[in-house]
């Protein structure tokens, strides 16, 4: 029956199931679907990535309040490659042993997980923050950050 | 070489003495002189049971000048309208006893310095009280009356006036003896990292304090200033509630004001800032 299925329909790796290499990356996608570009740039101000609440983006620099928790994206895809940003994207603790920034595409377990920001007990099972497309699309966003800007 | 290193030497250490933040990089313009008559530490060494820190510093020390200039003058902070209604609740009678506050405490002032030393290990209800629950164990137990919700508007004026009496005191809060299972208990809180976003308080106000999050200059996360009146909201802060949001925003399910895991914390938190003068009701974002 699997035969049947068109090549081109890859199965969305679910959370529990994505494999990390030894330093934290991931070598495949998670969709099977190229990123969006202007989509992973809109996530990176809003929603559930709001990257630039920590971290500082040249190239975003129209938008107000970047944070400096963490350090500026510019240039990061001269010093990561596709592989290891899905991997911090998706959960940088592998990556970064510890690290305060939150791991994007995982499901837990968590201590006292609240429904959103209400404040209450989560109904059921917590989504990840960012779908698996969310993820590649912000990939794909920061591969394009290659240059540092003066 | 000899000469030089003993006169060098007593003139370093005078330095050190008269200036004990020198060599900390973190020297601020840190003056707070309330009504110009109430000088407040808003900065000073941090006390031994808090390692991270060479110096703890108030709130106060993060906010723009604007915000700071608001609590340099009583008519200038808006948080003082609520300090005035509680003076009011302060010598009104009521409950069962026709007491008021004052039939047996006389004026606010005769409770000064009682903030400082708040949460504190009560004897004869077996638990760390807050300030809080001390005024509810007056007003259940000694006036007859309804206990007032934890956090309501009422409570937190009663509270600011508890600390309007006690500016500049230092902070001194018990950590050891019968406090200390409870201590622990929210020094573990302020450790654990909490909901989906997996954030701990001391990833916050420990590692990152002085950074930018988003559009958030992160404090030390010290309790000295409360009350708060916000800007943000434009009332009083019990400090509870600021925990709630806190957590809130990792999101995870918070604890509730007035439940014994925020009176750990609370306890915790105001013994990180032994040291800073009682500041509340200050002014924050
Ligand atoms: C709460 C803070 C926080 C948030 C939110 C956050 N990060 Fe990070 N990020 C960090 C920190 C801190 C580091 C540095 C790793 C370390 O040493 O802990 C980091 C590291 C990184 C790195 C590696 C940077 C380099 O040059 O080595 C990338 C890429 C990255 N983050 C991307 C993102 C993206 C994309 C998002 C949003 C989807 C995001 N971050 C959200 C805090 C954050
Ligand atoms: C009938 C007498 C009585 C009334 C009325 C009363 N109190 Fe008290 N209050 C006491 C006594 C006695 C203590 C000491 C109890 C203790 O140490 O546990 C106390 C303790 C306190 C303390 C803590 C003092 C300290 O040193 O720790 C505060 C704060 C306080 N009261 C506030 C209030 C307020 C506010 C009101 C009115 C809403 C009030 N009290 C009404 C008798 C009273
Ligand atoms: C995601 C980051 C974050 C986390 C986690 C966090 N806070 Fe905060 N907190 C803030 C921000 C932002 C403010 C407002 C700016 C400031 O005063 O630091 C704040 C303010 C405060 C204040 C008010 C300080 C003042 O002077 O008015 C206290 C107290 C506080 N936090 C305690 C805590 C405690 C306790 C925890 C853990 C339960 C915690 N925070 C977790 C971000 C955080």
């Amino acid at each position: 029956v699997s035969g049947l299925a068109p090549l081109h329909a890859q199965e969305v790796v679910a959370p529990s199931a994505v494999s990390f290499t030894d330093m934290g990356g991931i070598e495949t996608s998670l969709t099977g679907t190229p990123g969006d570009v202007a989509a992973g740039a809109e996530l990176m101000n809003k929603g559930s990535g709001n990257c630039i609440a920590c971290h500082k983006v040249t190239a975003l620099s129209d938008l107000p309040f970047h944070g400096e928790i963490g350090p500026p994206l510019d240039g990061v895809a001269t010093r990561w490659d596709e592989a290891q940003l899905r991997g911090i994207v998706a959960n940088a603790k592998k990556t970064f042993p510890g690290t305060i920034m939150p791991a994007f595409y995982h499901t837990g377990p968590y201590v006292r997980p609240g429904d959103a920001f209400t404040g209450d007990a989560a109904k059921g099972d917590v989504a990840p923050l960012l779908s698996a497309q969310d993820v590649e699309n912000v990939v794909a966003y920061l591969m394009t950050l290659d240059t540092y800007p003066e | 070489m000899a000469r030089g290193f003993r006169s060098g030497g007593a003139a370093a250490l005078a330095l050190v003495l008269a200036a004990p933040l020198a060599g900390a990089d973190e020297v601020i313009d840190d003056e707070l002189v309330i009504n110009g008559e109430i000088p407040i530490v808003t900065q000073a060494p941090a006390p031994e049971h808090v390692e991270a820190f060479s110096v703890i510093r108030s709130g106060w020390t993060f906010r723009s000048p604007e915000t700071q200039a608001m609590e340099m003058d009583d008519f200038d902070n808006p948080a003082i309208l609520g300090v005035e209604a509680a003076r009011d609740d302060f010598d009104a009678s009521l409950g069962a006893n026709g007491e008021s506050c004052a039939s047996c405490h006389e004026s606010p002032e005769d409770l000064a310095g009682v903030r400082a030393v708040y949460p504190k290990w009560d004897d004869a209800a077996g638990e760390v009280q807050t300030i809080e629950m001390q005024v509810n164990e007056c007003v259940t137990e000694r006036m007859g009356a309804e206990a007032w919700p934890y956090d309501a508007s009422r409570m937190v004026n009663m509270s600011a006036l508890m600390s309007f009496v006690s500016r500049g005191e230092i902070v001194n809060v018990a950590i050891d003896g019968p406090a200390a299972e409870t201590w622990q208990q929210g020094k573990d809180m302020y450790y654990t990292r909490y909901g989906q976003l997996e954030l701990s308080c001391a990833n916050c106000h420990e590692d990152n304090y002085d950074n930018m999050i988003r559009a958030d200059h992160l404090s030390q996360g010290m309790v000295n200033g409360f009350p708060t009146y916000r800007l943000k909201n434009t009332k009083l802060n019990s400090v509870h509630n600021r925990f709630k949001g806190c957590i809130r925003d990792t999101m995870a399910q918070t604890f509730s004001p007035g439940s014994p895991e925020f009176v750990a914390l609370e306890l915790y938190v105001a013994s990180r800032g032994n040291g800073l003068s009682v500041e509340g009701p200050a002014v924050r974002n």
